[in-house]
């Protein structure tokens, strides 16, 4: 599914003294299958950003179209539309709420007036995709599990309703180093495995140039940046002026270019640093 | 966030005399001058009660649209009091309808309760809109710590009280995000009859609830690392001190109420 | 017991699952986690922590480092064996607020230990519980939120705030109790990258005016700074050494699913591509030194 944002411009609190712009001429696309990265410092607007893409808040302004429907109009064509863009926010096993785990699952397609069996075949599907086995786990309370399988089943709860676009918020906020991974690879796998248009919203610039094929930054409710991973970590001065960075080994880089070793900054992977690293210092 | 609409019981910052005296003497006053709306009997009383509220609202600082917008509401239950009081008070009809009957006695009740209601409504939101909610807290644990001997447990309501303000934010904001979870997840809020909503909000509560109890439980452990053992041998940053303003104040009390009921003895309409 | 020593732990052992004989020191209330085998989440912790010092302690999750911190200021008790923080027993219910007060902690939610509608009211709220006269209570609050920067915010309502500044004033309503060892339980856990930065701005500028730290955290990059690092492993400490030394075993960490700070990684790759570097490596800055220098 293609999400398209147009203008978008939303402000709270409008026409009140005490208003205040969160987002304002807005527009992007994101391609079919195509895995973006948002970043952007917090306050940055990117929340705001989100909860627009599924109509969760409506457009002050501008409008967001998913495969060309208006998200926000009163059809059945707008409400199923919304259904295909799934967004888990922070910290989703919050949301958490039934008895067992199939059951919270299947509260979202229950919802969306499946019968009782498709509910049931596709939690079960999106249990297994979060790498959670249903046979194992499916009867458990959801309260008994581990932080990193609460937050998987939620992601499954979303996955359930078979999105054709994945919205994450930070799904790694306030896990250890290896939950960290494990999720990241497991959005890894989601995307390769049900081809669906993913949107990561990450503070890490590590993981944002090593998963995405695109990267959108927020700065203060304005898009800044639009582009590859290439293209926009190569604006260094311009991501260090609004707050941001650029990935480890960049920075890396750039601090070694300053000292005036020939090397080439805009490079992303550790060990690519590391061989261009060796060549500069053979060439010194 | 019809919520943060709702100014009663508000607080206004600022830095007046009433802002600045002790929140006990604020307390008493306020509780004295609710008792001399029940011991006023004619509308002369009522107009010195009005002059005297003025006065203090004046003093106060705090706008009268301000306080107006608090009456909003309780608007509902103003003019409910009064339509009953019209057609409820026997006496000499003036209008009739049916079983519908107005009394003169009754024009005269329902006008005067509305402006005691209202009275009420204005002389105790000029307490919370003077007065922090941490300070209110605090004068009510001292004003009621004589009564711990009698078992009330002032200091633990008044440290419940100051941990329902500090997390009724925290709680409002978690249900908002609890609700927007579970709206991306197709849940519904806002549609269906009574017995369906309320089996809506289950996928709101539960959450909720465990919200509640891992603040509980958190809040618990980090106020013990702070060696909270409750009221005793605690002090308290803020001390209470009457200043010369608390003993003006307590005096023109006492004169207000000895004119208050001074009034009440005198035949007036 | 030496001088210097300010906490001494004796070969404790805790689990969760473990009844405490004595009724009254009920342990277990506390537990939210629950922990799905029946293993000790302690298991025969020996370890001194020096007056001044800075211990970083690392670990995945459920290796024990946080029941070890909340061993630090007796809100557990140990099963076996003892902790003496300066030189008073935790098992002693005497000792508890003495030792409460003299080793702080703060908590990994910036929004769950916060008890005050108003900033500077929660930072008197330590002060207030061990019965300081108000005047010294008031210093003591404007000092602390000074320290923090929070000074500006003191009238604010924490839910106002953003989640460092939260931090920032639970540091403060720690350093009101003039603790002499202040533990960090994840505290940036929940920050996001400029928070965390605030955060442990604030914990070096506390080790460098003499506090004793005891940093629990999960990032590798955070526990470099400390100049001791224990790394716990299901409940035991299977490395203790200054972080130069600790990053020598790299495989080790590995095998724990630590990272390594990128600096120290870094250098590791550059090493086995033969370029001679000095041991010791960590941060980005000092590798660029060495390899411009």
């Amino acid at each position: 599914m293609r999400i398209e944002v147009r203008d978008l411009g939303y402000i709270y609190s409008e026409g009140m003294p005490f208003e205040s712009v969160a987002l304002e001429g807005v527009s992007f696309t994101v391609e079919s299958g195509e895995f973006a990265a948002v970043i952007g410092h917090t306050g940055s607007g990117k929340s705001t950003l989100l909860m627009h893409l599924n109509g969760l808040m409506k457009p002050t302004h501008g409008c967001v179209l998913a495969d060309g429907i208006d998200i926000n109009e009163k059809t059945k064509e707008a409400r199923e539309a919304r259904r295909k863009v799934g967004l888990v926010f922070q910290y989703p096993e919050y949301q958490l709420f039934e008895e067992t785990v199939l059951k919270d699952v299947c509260f979202g397609p229950k919802n969306y007036g499946f019968s009782p069996e498709e509910c049931e075949a596709k939690a079960i599907s999106a249990l297994k995709l979060v790498g959670i086995d249903p046979d194992v786990k499916g009867s458990v309370s959801p309260f008994e599990l581990s932080g990193g399988e609460k937050r998987r089943v939620a992601i499954a709860g979303v996955l359930a309703m078979d999105p054709q676009v994945l919205i994450l918020d930070e799904p790694t906020a306030g896990l250890d180093p290896k939950g960290h991974q494990d999720i990241l690879d497991m959005v890894k796998k989601i995307h390769t495995d049900r081809n669906l248009t993913i949107l990561l919203v990450s503070h890490n610039m590590d993981d944002a140039a090593r998963l995405a094929d695109r990267i959108l930054v927020l700065d203060k409710g304005h898009l800044a940046m639009d582009g590859t991973p290439q293209e926009v970590f190569s604006h260094y001065d311009e991501l260090h002026s609004i707050g941001l960075s650029t990935p480890s080994a960049s920075e890396l880089l750039h601090l070694l270019k300053q000292k005036g070793l020939n090397v080439n900054p805009n490079i992303f992977d550790e060990d690519e640093a590391a061989e261009e690293i060796v060549r500069a210092l053979n060439n010194k | 966030m019809a919520i943060k609409d709702i100014t009663l019981g508000q607080y206004y910052p600022g830095d007046s005399v009433i802002h600045r005296l002790d929140p006990r003497t604020k307390l008493i006053g306020t509780v004295l001058f609710l008792v001399s709306l029940f011991v006023v009997k004619s509308f002369t009383g009522f107009l010195f009660c009005a002059i005297c509220l003025g006065i203090l609202v004046k003093l106060s600082g705090v706008p009268f649209k301000f306080m107006a917008r608090g009456l909003k509401a309780v608007m509902f239950l103003i003019v409910f009091t009064a339509v009953i009081n019209l057609f409820m008070t026997p006496g000499t009809p003036i209008w009739q309808f049916g079983i519908l009957k107005i009394a003169r006695e009754g024009i005269y009740r329902a006008v005067f309760m509305a402006i005691r209601l209202v009275m009420l409504i204005f002389g105790s939101s000029l307490l919370t809109l003077t007065t922090k909610p941490v300070a209110m807290t605090d004068g009510m644990e001292r004003l009621f710590r004589p009564l711990a001997k009698l078992g009330l447990p002032s200091h633990e309501l008044a440290m419940m009280m100051t941990i329902a303000l500090r997390f009724i934010p925290t709680l409002l904001d978690e249900t908002d995000k609890i609700m927007k979870a579970q709206t991306a997840r197709g849940a519904d809020f806002e549609s269906g009859n009574l017995r369906e909503r309320a089996k809506g909000l289950i996928p709101l509560l539960v959450p909720l609830f465990v919200s509640a109890f891992r603040i509980a439980a958190d809040l618990a452990m980090a106020m013990e690392a702070r060696c909270y053992r409750g009221g005793d041998g605690r002090t308290r940053m803020n001390g209470m001190a009457f200043t010369r303003l608390d003993r003006i104040a307590a005096v023109l009390i006492v004169l207000y109420f000895a004119a208050v009921i001074a009034i009440g003895r005198l035949p007036l309409f | 017991m030496s001088k210097e020593t300010v906490i001494q732990l004796k070969d404790v052992g805790f689990s969760y699952y473990t009844e405490n004989e004595d009724g009254s020191l009920n342990t277990d209330t506390d537990v939210t986690m629950k922990h799905s085998e029946k293993r000790m989440a302690l298991d025969g912790v020996t370890l001194d922590i020096e007056r001044g010092s800075f211990v970083a302690v690392v670990g995945s999750n459920g290796s024990g480092k946080s029941t070890l911190a909340k061993h630090l200021n007796a809100l557990l008790l140990p099963v076996s064996g003892e902790v003496l923080v300066c030189g008073m027993s935790t098992a002693d219910p005497e000792n508890t607020w003495e030792i409460r007060r003299r080793c702080g902690m703060v908590f990994q939610n910036p929004d769950n230990q916060l008890v005050s509608s108003v900033v500077e009211d929660d930072v008197a709220f330590g002060p207030e519980n061990l019965g300081v006269e108000p005047s010294e209570i008031r210093r003591r609050v404007d000092e602390s939120l000074k320290a923090v920067g929070m000074y500006e915010f003191r009238k604010k309502g924490p839910h106002l705030l953003s989640g460092g500044q939260k931090q920032r004033v639970a540091i403060a309503g720690v350093l009101a109790m003039q603790p002499e060892c202040i533990v960090f339980d994840e505290p940036t856990a929940m920050l996001d990258p400029s928070g965390r930065a605030e955060i442990l701005k604030i914990i070096r500028g506390l080790h460098g005016q003499g506090k004793t730290v005891v940093l629990i955290t999960h990032f590798m990059e955070e526990a470099a700074q400390a100049d001791r690092i224990i790394v716990m492993d299901q409940g035991r400490p299977i490395l203790d050494e200054s972080p130069d030394k600790l990053f020598a075993h790299a495989e080790k960490l590995h095998s724990l699913n630590l990272q390594m700070p990128f600096g120290a990684s870094m250098a590791n790759k550059l090493a086995a591509r033969g370029v001679a570097l000095p041991e010791g490596i960590i941060t980005s800055e000092r590798l660029a030194e060495c390899l411009c220098g």
